[in-house]
């Protein structure tokens, strides 16, 4: 099984003069589900960001290893899945043409019956050739799963993981949750303590201003 | 580079379908040129005030659409789709690509209509201008694109674009219009050689500093 690492080096976020958070350090290793939770606006998707490498800390170090072999900063993308609200994907494309995009722009080869077998599993295949414009807030949400994992990625990132989902669509990620749980290292931004309970460590941004 | 063309693909894919800058660079074209037209009338205008209007069209409609690579993306919500799938370089890359293929296609465009409906618009050096024109459109698309890149994360995207690109651009345009009336007099290449240095070095100090700042403006 492969081994993922991320080290938290004293990192702190400051957005002009407000202190997001300071010196959080910490190391997440796979399988694993840690949660970051805390109230709006404690700096959940500010954290999960970093970890995703989408922003810089303003302050220390945040290192990712792969069997133990450290991944340079512009190549964490690759080996990271993101599911969040504030994700888009790209409307004028039906959800197969935002999946081959996607492999195709990473670099990675677009195996399509890989790319159904995931609609499927989110229950997006029938509506596989239409615009994503055409989606309900749900189904987008759901194939925002599909997008996050064409791409086997060791750490997957989910922040507010059933937002606009119904109950069918809460208990497919909570599925996904404990199965991928199980080999890959997954990281939690939630409120929601049902959704914390699978968490074996939680980090609270907002407790870290000291 | 693969990389860079499935984005670029990408993006002209989305254009076709979303019509996000070809719409408003045609019209921008028409408009521009019909309003020169119009106001020079039946006045016959000198071949260096002609061939200085070009360029003139030619900014402006860079301002108009060049932008859209990166604020269409931040509009959309889409650019942390596209960060999460792609490094900086790819990014850059691929938009740098659109934006040639854009400014290429606008530029002969806008050459084309000029030479079809300006009678004083005449080049005696046809290879220099032809040199110039395709040195200078690398320079525009590079400088248009890592501009576009700093002002879609701006609230006044439309007003910062053109104050911001004037002083990157201007050395650029102003060579590019001693370049047209050197074609337009028929001097010839060797003696247009240092004008096309210039020209040169502006596009590699672009194309380098724009690769050395945009893992920057991309992240923070």
């Amino acid at each position: 099984m492969t081994n993922y690492l991320i080290e938290l080096d004293n990192i702190s976020k400051t957005f002009g003069r407000r202190l997001i958070f300071k010196n959080i350090s910490s190391k997440f290793n796979s399988p694993d589900i840690i949660g970051v939770a805390g109230k709006n606006g404690a700096g959940k998707s500010t954290f999960v960001k970093i970890l995703a490498n989408l922003i810089s800390p303003t302050k220390g170090k945040i290192k990712h290893f792969i069997n133990n072999k450290l991944i340079e900063p512009e190549k964490v993308y690759n080996y990271t899945g993101f599911v969040a609200p504030y994700l888009v994907l790209y409307d004028e494309f039906t959800a197969l043409e935002n999946l081959f995009y996607c492999c195709k722009i990473r670099g990675i080869n677009y195996e399509i019956e890989y790319a159904k077998e995931l609609l499927k599993n989110v229950n997006l295949f029938e509506r596989r050739n239409d615009y994503v414009k055409t989606y309900s807030s749900g189904m987008k949400q759901r194939l925002k799963y599909a997008f996050a994992l064409i791409h086997n990625p060791n750490l997957i990132i989910l922040d507010e993981p059933t937002s606009n989902l119904d109950n069918a669509g809460k208990d497919l990620v909570y599925n996904f949750i404990s199965s991928l749980g199980k080999e890959k290292l997954i990281v939690l931004a939630s409120n929601e303590q049902t959704e914390l309970k699978y968490c074996s460590k939680i980090i609270e941004p907002e407790k870290y201003k000291e | 580079m693969i990389k860079s063309f499935y984005l670029f693909k990408k993006d002209w894919q989305s254009e076709l379908r979303t019509r996000y800058a070809i719409n408003a660079l045609v019209m921008f074209i028409l408009v521009t040129i019909s309003v020169i037209l119009f106001s020079v009338g039946q006045e016959k205008m000198s071949e260096y005030l002609t061939g200085g209007l070009l360029w003139v069209v030619i900014f402006f409609s860079a301002m108009s659409g060049l932008s859209r690579v990166f604020v269409s993306e931040e509009e959309r919500g889409t650019i942390l789709t596209l960060q999460l799938i792609a490094s900086s370089d790819t990014i850059f890359t691929g938009k740098m690509l659109f934006n040639l293929v854009l400014v290429f296609l606008m530029n002969t465009v806008i050459t084309l209509l000029y030479s079809i409906l300006f009678n004083s618009f005449v080049i005696n050096n046809v290879w220099l201008f032809v040199i110039a024109f395709i040195i200078g459109n690398i320079g525009i698309a590079v400088s248009s694109t890592v501009i576009a890149a700093i002002i879609a994360k701006a609230n006044t995207k439309g007003t910062l674009y053109p104050v911001l690109s004037f002083p990157i651009l201007l050395p650029l345009i102003l060579v590019l219009l001693q370049l047209t009336k050197f074609a337009i007099d028929g001097k010839t290449i060797a003696e247009s050689y240092a004008e096309l240095i210039v020209l040169v070095c502006y596009d590699v100090i672009m194309i380098t500093a724009s690769y050395l700042l945009f893992e920057f403006i991309n992240k923070d």
